[in-house]
């Protein structure tokens, strides 16, 4: 690896600083690192500085805040503590079906939410079921902080809206109203240590006592450059009456305004195929989870 | 640059000078000679060097030697105790032909460790998803599995 500095700021004011201290543009922050430390080592590029985030001792936590209802997702909470949190294993079942399914055991006891946010590969997945949950984040640059939604968040592969030397501090999703649940299917050859060939997820909301849906996100990864809201698929649900005919009609419609494409890891056409089955299985299994929190 | 760090290695403490781009790999095998831990792919998808940090399994060549300041560090050279006994998860992989070429064996038997630590019984549903990011090009996997689920019954013996 090329050569560099390792620093280890205790705050995000002191990160930042540090960021700027320099102005060779040769900084880089890192988290977790599994991603950072590849591509310096792949030579995609040779900071001479590191600034690392894992000795700041806050926006490490999942909590719940007492005022909003709102769940907060720390930008330096692991995989593997998203994967373990009973919090969201019980109450946000969509996170917990992507977070288990992220690289290894390894790999989530180090990678961040925020870390894989912040990357914007087309296929990181994890951001797909906050999507849907309507999340945004709060960064913090020089100017003092700004949230973004979370589906603008992302420009192009590897690009996001963050700002030079802004730092994403957490994510925030918005307390869903009752009778929601969602569902996100990665779809892959096997079954560990893949990246998706395409991802679904779906959140429902129905009206009590009925299986009338009131609001719906539908987000798709893998099927654009960035993560996607299938809007005429979620349009054709709003207000009427959930069943498996019916999800099949939105997944065709999902599957027609998808921008997927032929690429190494799996033809158009297949895509195309699995986001129409997926989004009515997912969809089937979200309302699942909704009849289960009644009982 | 060199950064001062303090650490705990198989039970024993340490201070060492390490350059800030050193992995955690480069320094266990390059500068204090513990060789059992393996470099296989180098980018965190295989396993090989499965190094177990604070009770965490983590992939010992994407993680810097400066971030052990302060931690715990156990690598398969720690298991065994001092009189070169075995410990129980290797012995049950002896015992259970869950080595053939034995290149992935110290990072599967690092995998295990971390899972066996946290959950006392687990189920072969446990053992496979802990055992995801670890590839192993000889056994086939079934002879691995048989390995842990047989070190529950050697644990219990011990305990």
């Amino acid at each position: 690896m090329s050569q560099f500095s390792y620093l280890t700021p205790k705050t995000i004011e002191e990160a930042i600083s540090m960021y700027f201290e320099k102005s060779d543009k040769k900084s880089i922050y890192m988290a977790g690192g599994t991603d950072v430390l590849l591509k310096i080592k792949e030579g995609k590029f040779s900071p001479n500085r590191i600034i690392s985030l894992k000795h700041v001792m806050e926006h490490n936590t999942i909590k719940i805040d007492p005022e909003t209802g709102n769940l907060i997702i720390g930008a330096f909470v692991t995989h593997r503590e998203l994967e373990t949190s009973n919090l969201i294993r019980q109450k946000y079942k969509i996170i917990h079906d992507a977070a288990k399914n992220i690289g290894s055991i390894q790999i989530r006891n180090v990678a961040t939410v925020g870390g894989n946010l912040v990357n914007a590969v087309p296929s990181a997945d994890s951001a797909i079921p906050l999507i849907t949950l309507d999340s945004f984040v709060r960064v913090m640059g020089r100017q003092g902080q700004r949230n973004i939604d979370l589906i603008d968040f992302f420009v192009a592969p590897g690009r996001t809206l963050l700002k030079s030397g802004e730092i994403l501090l957490d994510i925030i999703i918005p307390k869903p109203p009752s009778f929601t649940a969602g569902a996100y299917k990665k779809f892959t050859r096997r079954a560990a240590m893949e990246l998706p060939i395409v991802g679904i997820g779906i959140t429902v909301s129905l009206e009590r006592n009925s299986n009338i849906c009131n609001k719906v996100r539908i987000c798709l990864g893998v099927a654009g450059p960035t993560p996607m809201r299938a809007l005429n698929a979620e349009n054709f649900l709003i207000g009427k009456v959930i069943t498996e005919a019916l999800l099949n009609e939105a997944g065709c419609l999902a599957s027609s305004e998808s921008k997927v494409r032929d690429s190494i890891r799996g033809k158009l056409w297949h895509r195309k195929e699995l986001i129409k089955v997926f989004v009515k299985r997912m969809g089937m299994l979200a309302i699942e989870r909704i009849k289960l929190q009644k009982s | 640059m060199p950064t001062k760090i303090n650490f705990t290695l198989n039970g024993e403490k340490f201070q060492k000078d390490v350059e800030d781009n050193w992995t955690l790999l480069y320094l266990l095998r390059e500068k204090m000679g513990l060789i059992g831990t393996k470099e296989g792919c180098g980018s965190g998808e295989c396993g090989a060097c499965t190094v177990v940090v604070d009770g965490k399994a983590v992939n010992a060549c994407i993680y810097l030697s400066p971030e052990i300041n302060n931690r715990e560090v156990i690598t398969i050279e720690g298991l065994s105790n001092k009189n070169g006994d075995l410990n129980y998860i290797q012995q049950s992989f002896i015992d259970n032909g869950g080595i053939q070429c034995g290149f992935c064996t110290p990072g599967m038997i690092m995998s295990s460790k971390a899972l066996l630590d946290e959950i006392n019984d687990p189920t072969v549903e446990n053992i496979k998803h802990a055992l995801s990011g670890n590839i192993c090009r000889c056994t086939g996997y079934s002879q691995i599995i048989d390995s842990v689920i047989a070190a529950k019954t050697y644990k219990k013996q011990n305990q």
